[in-house]
């Protein structure tokens, strides 16, 4: 019996000290090495070829899309450029639940680093290219609010030497009404229609171009390394993180939960920590704001979007357009599926969600924890059981994501 | 030395409750048929499926070939193949629709626009029509 007992006892203290070790966050299974390893920042290849886009990535058209960006004379009222909302100190956010530009629109603004990474553009998804979606705003009443026709002008004005050595020559523009689109006001519309086609294509090109212009400047825009990357470098190669790769047991912690029980890691996942796709998450509707069903609502806009990769203004043929010709349209499923947003960066451009529900990390984690039901459609979470302290660590751990601001020492 | 045997129980029992707190999250089931290549459902078909690109590149668009034989080993040149699949484990569907582009000979057909966006269980249905019949087949693939 007593040496049943001293068996016992050696075996429990040895499983103890096993469970221990596994706990004091300085070892790792494989299976977390290899979950680490796909996270970090020089897991991301190089840029993916965008033939649809001839000058993705020709410099000159980076300069003059950069020029465009920053350049409020690219609105209706001169007040409002790409730049008012995605802030180049901010990465390229504005910190606001709604962005605003002329008016205030329904969605909150997307950082910009390597967003051409992915397929779709838009919390919905609803632009199939990085030079489709820069269009979008400009026509919007509630952003640029400018028109097709006033942009080409305003190039003509203002850009046509730096536009003409990338695009080639500019069409004649005399003639042409002031202000005119097919998505513009009952004038602009009716001003559009009276223009003969050739001309409305004409003017379409030279639209399709500043888009692609703007698309080459952001491109340029990558993730920085983080702290996060240079404690997961260390970690994959074995060795122990010096300075301020140093993980705490905190941000281990977190880590951990992060890849682990918390299940972050199923949708944010790869180096830029999205799986670029979508997922209804039961977020909460915004009260005072119109019916928004999220990904479902974008399969028609996107199949009829004339600036779409099998559009006249590709600069590829159908052959490029795979994501379109193998889009899934489940409907059902998608209603109220957002895009998943990259975490790099995260912890500091609160508020969270497509339309800024959440203020602070502290109040996301809480409603992945209890995962509520969505208001339309079907939340895809589970609730995951989290003590205070695993919540703060995956905050802490959120926090190892950013790159200092600029102005920290 | 029962009062030290009863610490080190506690002790024991609290860190390895711990650490299987911090390993749940759900696997696939331990026992799941990884299996390549696998009879249909009502055994009219033979179905091997290989990705183009191994390993399967998560996260991106990619091609696999499926081969059809009927049992006794002649290979289905007429199939069509229709493909969904999903997440069991999180009931959501594929988030592409896969096509049957091209039979490339000898049973063997393209399946292309095939994505995995996220890490886990997947299945992967062929459903196979052709003049011996339907019948349907479901791969397991983890990533």
């Amino acid at each position: 019996m007593a040496r049943f007992l001293h068996n016992l006892l050696r075996g429990t203290a040895f499983a103890a000290l096993l469970a221990l070790a596994a706990c004091s966050g300085e070892e790792f299974s494989e299976e977390e090495k290899r979950l680490i390893g796909q996270l970090r920042l020089s897991e991301l290849g190089p840029l993916p070829p965008e033939p649809t886009n001839r000058v993705a990535n020709d410099p000159a058209a980076a300069a003059l899309g950069a020029s465009l960006f920053f350049d409020v004379g690219m609105s209706r009222n001169g007040t409002v450029a790409c730049a008012t909302c995605h802030q180049v100190d901010r990465q390229f956010q504005d910190d606001l639940p709604l962005a605003r530009g002329i008016g205030v629109t329904d969605r909150r603004t997307m950082p910009l680093a390597n967003v051409a990474h992915g397929p779709w553009f838009f919390w919905d998804g609803r632009k199939d290219s990085l030079w489709a979606q820069a269009l979008g705003p400009l026509e919007d009443a509630r952003e640029h609010g400018g028109n097709r026709t006033a942009y080409a002008r305003f190039v003509a004005e203002h850009y046509s030497e730096r536009y003409e050595r990338i695009f080639g020559p500019l069409p004649e523009l005399s003639g042409l009404p002031a202000n005119a689109s097919p998505l513009g006001t009952t004038e602009e519309r009716a001003a559009w229609t009276a223009i003969d086609e050739k001309r409305r294509e004409e003017i379409d090109a030279v639209f399709a171009n500043i888009g692609k212009a703007i698309a080459a400047f952001e491109r340029t825009i990558v993730h920085e390394e983080t702290r996060f990357d240079r404690f997961a470098e260390a970690v994959v190669a074995g060795h122990k993180p010096e300075g301020d790769a140093v993980f705490s047991a905190l941000e281990i912690e977190g880590l951990k939960l992060f890849i682990g029980k918390a299940n972050c890691i199923t949708c944010h996942n790869g180096p830029r920590f999205t799986d670029d796709f979508f997922h209804n998450t039961g977020v909460p509707s915004v009260p005072g704001l119109p019916e928004d069903r999220g990904r479902a609502q974008a399969f028609e806009r996107l199949l009829a979007d004339p600036f779409n990769c099998l559009g006249p203004h590709s600069d590829a043929g159908p052959e490029a357009c795979d994501e379109l010709r193998f889009m899934a349209r489940n409907e059902h499923e998608m209603v109220r599926a957002y895009k998943t947003p990259s975490l790099r960066g995260a912890a500091s451009r609160p508020p969270y969600m497509h339309a800024g529900q959440f203020a602070t990390l502290e109040e996301v984690i809480a409603h992945y924890s209890t995962a509520p039901d969505a208001p339309a459609g079907t939340s895809e979470l589970e609730d995951v059981v989290l003590t205070d302290r695993g919540r703060m660590a995956l905050v802490a751990f959120l926090k190892t994501l950013d790159t200092p601001a600029p102005n920290d020492p | 030395m029962r009062k030290w045997l009863v610490v080190a129980i506690a002790i024991a029992v609290v860190a390895v409750a711990g650490y299987f707190a911090m390993h749940m999250f759900p696997p696939p089931p331990a026992d799941l048929d990884l299996a390549r290549s696998k009879p249909s459902a009502a055994g009219t078909y033979v179905v091997s499926i290989e990705p183009e690109a191994d390993p399967i590149p998560q996260g991106r668009l990619h091609s696999w070939i499926a081969t059809v034989k009927r049992p006794e080993g002649a290979a289905v040149t007429d199939a069509m193949l229709t493909i969904d699949g999903g997440m069991p484990q999180h009931g959501h569907g594929l988030p592409t629709a896969p096509q049957a582009t091209e039979h490339l000979g000898e049973g063997r057909y393209r399946v292309e626009g095939v994505r995995f966006n996220m890490n886990g269980w997947w299945e992967l249905r062929l459903t196979i029509d052709s003049s011996a019949g339907q019948d349907a087949v479901t791969f397991n693939i983890v990533l």
